[in-house]
């Protein structure tokens, strides 16, 4: 069944006003042998065969195991406010903002969203967000090519394995090279980093907290940077920028990151956002939707897509990028999120995830032939060092329902028995405790 | 309306954070802690409520308001698959990429492989995958397996892709992302790409053409498998931008025409909400010998039934951080399975048969510039009409008043004051009608009071806004 509401009467007097014969007649323009060969899906269903049938699959989908699993997806508490607000229809069927005065509530929330993303940052200017962290951390070696007119970037391998992958295939085709720098141990090795930039580089990309859960600061990174004309880019998780220094204040040039946990469910991969924020000099360069304040003839507060003149729809292929979507549902999300915990509010929550993750590291740590791999400052996620496989350990744990962490011998060679492990607010003592005991069964017993 | 930073009061609070039941551990250094807490707003959850729910109020949406954007396929969200995108919320993407976590996913995996050969059958492509984020993130990603399908044929030399004048920006702007020269085809006086021009412009540097069929005026081009032998000829691929899909379900599938690549927008053509601006989500098909370069990972059916995760290692890499957006593509899926065959059938045929109604009644008043039998959407002239000072932005900002959201205006690039108008399959006799009355009452208005045109809109919260100020004083956040 469809949603289609013309009756017979309708279709045939509107056949009439048209002076077409038949339905079958408009198709007329498509010669025969275009026409499909095969079509074969099965016909339709109910409203109620669909919804078991849904059900089904949405049985099979890991939603009751306690996820000690992060690698830059959080499974973080939403409050009720989100789910009701976002979806409301006005937002959530209205389309991209071109007509501005039939949509300054997606245009005035984004411009929200805009705001709330350069103080989390410490930046001057956002955009109305990107498609996701990886695509982010793309779009800002992009960006750190055309403002500084340079074909290399420095990225450090403790930034996210997925988002490497992403930015290297990004600039495979515009020969422009990602220069990858391993770590040290198991964190950024600044040192390394820094000997690697010369006149050539576009930008150093690091990631706060990185891979391995490690929180590092990077002002002389910054400062080494700007000496030779580069960039630095700073991928950030926004939870952590509740306590943590941020971008702008490490002297960042371009913040990015993952928006999921500003409010997104973890939903199998999406659909998440981006955030791309930079300083105001640089704000022509950045890809994608911007929202602007202006006013009407009487003077009255409104607000427009702005800087248009570097889109796609305008400049073509010399556009900035090609982004026609934000992720404008998401982002209004992470906005909504972000108003109802408030400055105390996001305070108290990203020192509940720093408190639980300091604990966990203590008990975990201190489980028989468990070491910490990651030894400078973490967030709320830290790396283990296993006497053995960790993928085995991890597997043998999810069997009693425990997703105890994400075994890094998949990302980073030699690392088999490294396990990173995550703990946010939604985790409690008991499970962190429970986690132990089942750590210690699956190594000894 | 106010800002919610404005609406602030030190010390409100609208969430408590649960109290800890860990220990207080010591704090962070001085050089890795924020100086100060980030300047959030402090509301009560009610301020927070009111705040977003008047917001929402000013905006159109398909729910409140007809939605005839052309190129945008603004069709009627179900509301069962709002419902049905919700169920996965709680499944963690990296639980698929953990040893033992495969069997725990079944379901949303078999979701994926679902859609993914529905699409493949709906466009006649062989093998599809889910990874792009949205319409043009499939572009660049379904150039990129171009490119990677050339290089690995040791044809080096291609470095051109070609699109005609009426694409959509952002086919070239993603063949540009994907490292190409762009040549632009002009349209024929016949509506689409022209022919001879084209013919001169393939060659053997030419890696691949871009385009959409039904063009963006609506047309269906006749010419369109000849466009593509004449590609095949040359060496180079053939790329369909599938943003005007929703006219031809069941009636033509682009990889029986000869097309090598496809995206499809999942937010058009299958109904899941745009959102203000998002999420979409941009699958891409691809035939034959360029499945082997699809992005990494895909969702493989084994022999038993199941379903797991594979690499895929002469792939182009990944394209997006997992599987792509899960959540749309659960829409999609439900989509899809509830219309079933005939249901999606009947989608295009009401959509051409709207969009031909609303062309018959309208082209009195306005200037049709390419009269033909048109697809899913037609294109105006707002040019009869520029002659008592009207333009199309007016019409549309005359539209706003009268309750309808406007019609795309000034695109497709290559027809002068264009207003582009796409009713969709969902929109009943009774709704286009009081939209006609409305148009040949603004076309009226022209001729009589042009002032009135040019005031609108008046009854919106704010009136026409200033946007090259908006440009030049680059305000986009609050101090």
């Amino acid at each position: 069944m469809g949603y289609c509401p013309n009756t017979p009467d309708d279709i045939r007097e509107m056949l009439a006003v048209i002076g077409a014969g038949s339905v079958e007649e408009l198709f007329s323009s498509i010669p025969a042998d275009l026409r499909a060969r095969s079509f074969d899906l099965p016909p339709g269903m109910s409203e109620l065969e669909l919804t078991r049938h849904m059900k089904e699959k949405a049985a099979a989908c890991g939603a009751d195991v306690v996820p000690f699993i992060g690698g830059g997806i959080y499974d973080h508490f939403i409050p009720a406010a989100v789910d009701h607000l976002a979806s409301r229809a006005e937002f959530y069927t209205a389309y991209t903002p071109y007509q501005p005065e039939c949509a300054q509530g997606t245009l005035q929330a984004l411009y929200e969203y805009q705001s709330t993303i350069c103080r989390l940052t410490g930046m001057e200017a956002s955009n109305a967000s990107l498609y996701d962290g990886g695509t982010a951390v793309a779009e800002a070696a992009l960006m750190s090519l055309r403002i500084t007119e340079r074909h290399k970037v420095i990225l450090d391998a403790s930034v996210n394995p997925l988002h490497r992958e992403i930015v290297t295939g990004y600039l495979h085709g515009l020969s422009a090279e990602a220069v990858q720098v391993e770590p040290k141990g198991c964190a950024s090795d600044l040192d390394r980093l820094m000997a690697a930039i010369d006149g050539e580089t576009a930008a150093v990309i690091v990631q706060s907290p990185d891979f391995f859960g490690n929180v590092q600061d990077f002002r002389s990174l910054a400062q080494k940077a700007h000496e030779h004309e580069a960039l630095l880019i700073v991928s950030c998780y926004p939870i952590a920028l509740g306590l943590v220094a941020s971008p702008g204040e490490m002297g960042a040039d371009i913040a990015v990151g993952e928006g999921q946990s500003l409010g997104n469910p973890v939903s199998f991969g999406g659909p998440y956002f981006g955030f791309i924020a930079t300083r105001k000099r640089f704000i022509r360069n950045l890809p994608g939707r911007i929202v602007g304040e202006t006013i009407d003839h009487q003077a009255r507060r409104g607000f427009v897509l702005t800087l248009q003149a570097r889109e796609q729809h305008i400049k073509r292929h010399k556009a900035t990028s090609n982004i026609c979507s934000n992720q404008s549902l998401c982002a209004l999300r992470g906005l909504i999120f972000c108003a109802a915990l408030g400055k105390k509010g996001f305070e108290e929550l990203a020192l509940l995830n720093y408190d639980k993750a300091q604990y966990a590291k203590s008990v975990l740590g201190s489980v028989k032939g468990v070491d910490l791999l990651t030894k400078c400052a973490t967030f709320n996620e830290f790396t283990l060092s296993l006497p053995t496989d960790a993928s085995e350990v991890v597997q043998r744990i999810l069997e009693k329902g425990v997703a105890a962490g994400v075994p890094l011998g998949r990302y980073y060679q030699g690392m088999e028995k490294a396990l990173l492990v995550t703990v946010t607010e939604k985790r409690s003592k008991d499970e962190i405790d429970r986690l132990a005991v089942l750590l210690e069964e699956a190594l000894w017993s | 309306m106010e800002l919610i930073f404005e609406r602030s009061v030190s010390g409100r609070c609208g969430v408590r954070v649960p109290l800890s039941d860990v220990p207080k551990a010591p704090p962070l250094s001085e050089a890795l802690r924020r100086k100060e807490p980030v300047r959030l707003p402090e509301v009560s959850e009610l301020d927070l409520v009111r705040h977003y729910t008047n917001l929402s109020r000013m905006n159109f949406s398909v729910d409140t308001n007809f939605y005839p954007l052309g190129s945008c396929t603004m069709k009627y969200n179900s509301k069962i698959n709002e419902n049905v995108g919700g169920l996965f919320a709680g499944c963690h993407p990296v639980l698929a990429l953990i040893p033992g976590g495969e069997s725990l996913v079944q379901g949303p995996l078999s979701l994926i492989h679902g859609l993914e050969r529905q699409l493949a059958e709906i466009t006649g492509m062989d093998e599809v995958t889910t990874q792009p984020l949205a319409g043009a993130h499939g572009e660049m990603t379904g150039i990129m397996v171009i490119a990677a399908y050339h290089k690995a044929r040791g044809d080096n030399k291609r470095k051109y892709v070609i699109v005609p004048d009426s694409s959509h920006g952002t086919n070239p702007a993603s063949a540009a992302m994907a490292g190409y020269e762009i040549v632009t085809v002009p349209t024929a006086p016949y509506g689409d790409m022209d022919l001879d021009l084209y013919r001169k412009a393939m060659n053997e540097e030419v890696a691949a053409v871009m385009l959409t069929c039904p063009n963006t005026l609506g047309l269906f081009n006749p010419h369109i498998a000849e466009i593509c032998a004449i590609a095949h000829e040359a060496g180079a691929l053939t790329y369909y931008d599938g943003a005007n899909l929703n006219a031809i379900l069941g009636k033509v599938r682009p990889g029986d025409v000869g097309f090598d690549v496809i995206h499809v927008n999942l937010h058009k053509t299958f109904s899941t909400p745009h959102g203000g601006g998002g999420p979409g989500s941009g699958p891409i098909g691809v035939r034959g010998d360029l499945v082997r370069y699809l992005p990494t990972p895909r969702v493989v059916r084994r022999e038993d039934g199941s379903f797991t995760v594979e690499d895929h290692p002469e792939g182009i890499g990944r394209v997006s951080d997992f599987f792509g957006n899960f959540g749309i593509m659960a829409r999609a899926y439900a989509y899809i399975t509830m219309l079933g065959r005939e249901g999606l059938i009947e989608v295009s045929e009401q959509a051409v048969l709207n969009a031909n109604y609303m062309m018959a009644r309208l082209k009195e008043e306005y200037e049709l510039p390419f009269d033909q039998t048109c697809m899913h959407e037609c294109v105006f002239s707002a040019a009869r009409q520029v002659e008592h000072g009207v333009h199309a932005i007016d019409v549309a900002k005359y539209l706003v008043d009268r309750g309808f959201h406007p019609p795309t205006v000034y695109f497709p690039l290559n027809v002068k004051e264009a207003i582009m108008i796409e009713p969709t399959e969902t929109e009943s006799r009774q709704t286009m009608d009081a939209f006609i009355e409305v148009m040949l009452e603004a076309a009226r208005l022209a001729r009589e009071n042009p002032e009135r045109l040019h005031e609108a809109p008046v009854t919106t919260p704010v009136g026409r806004l200033d946007e090259t100020r908006a440009a030049r004083a680059q305000q986009v956040c609050c101090e």
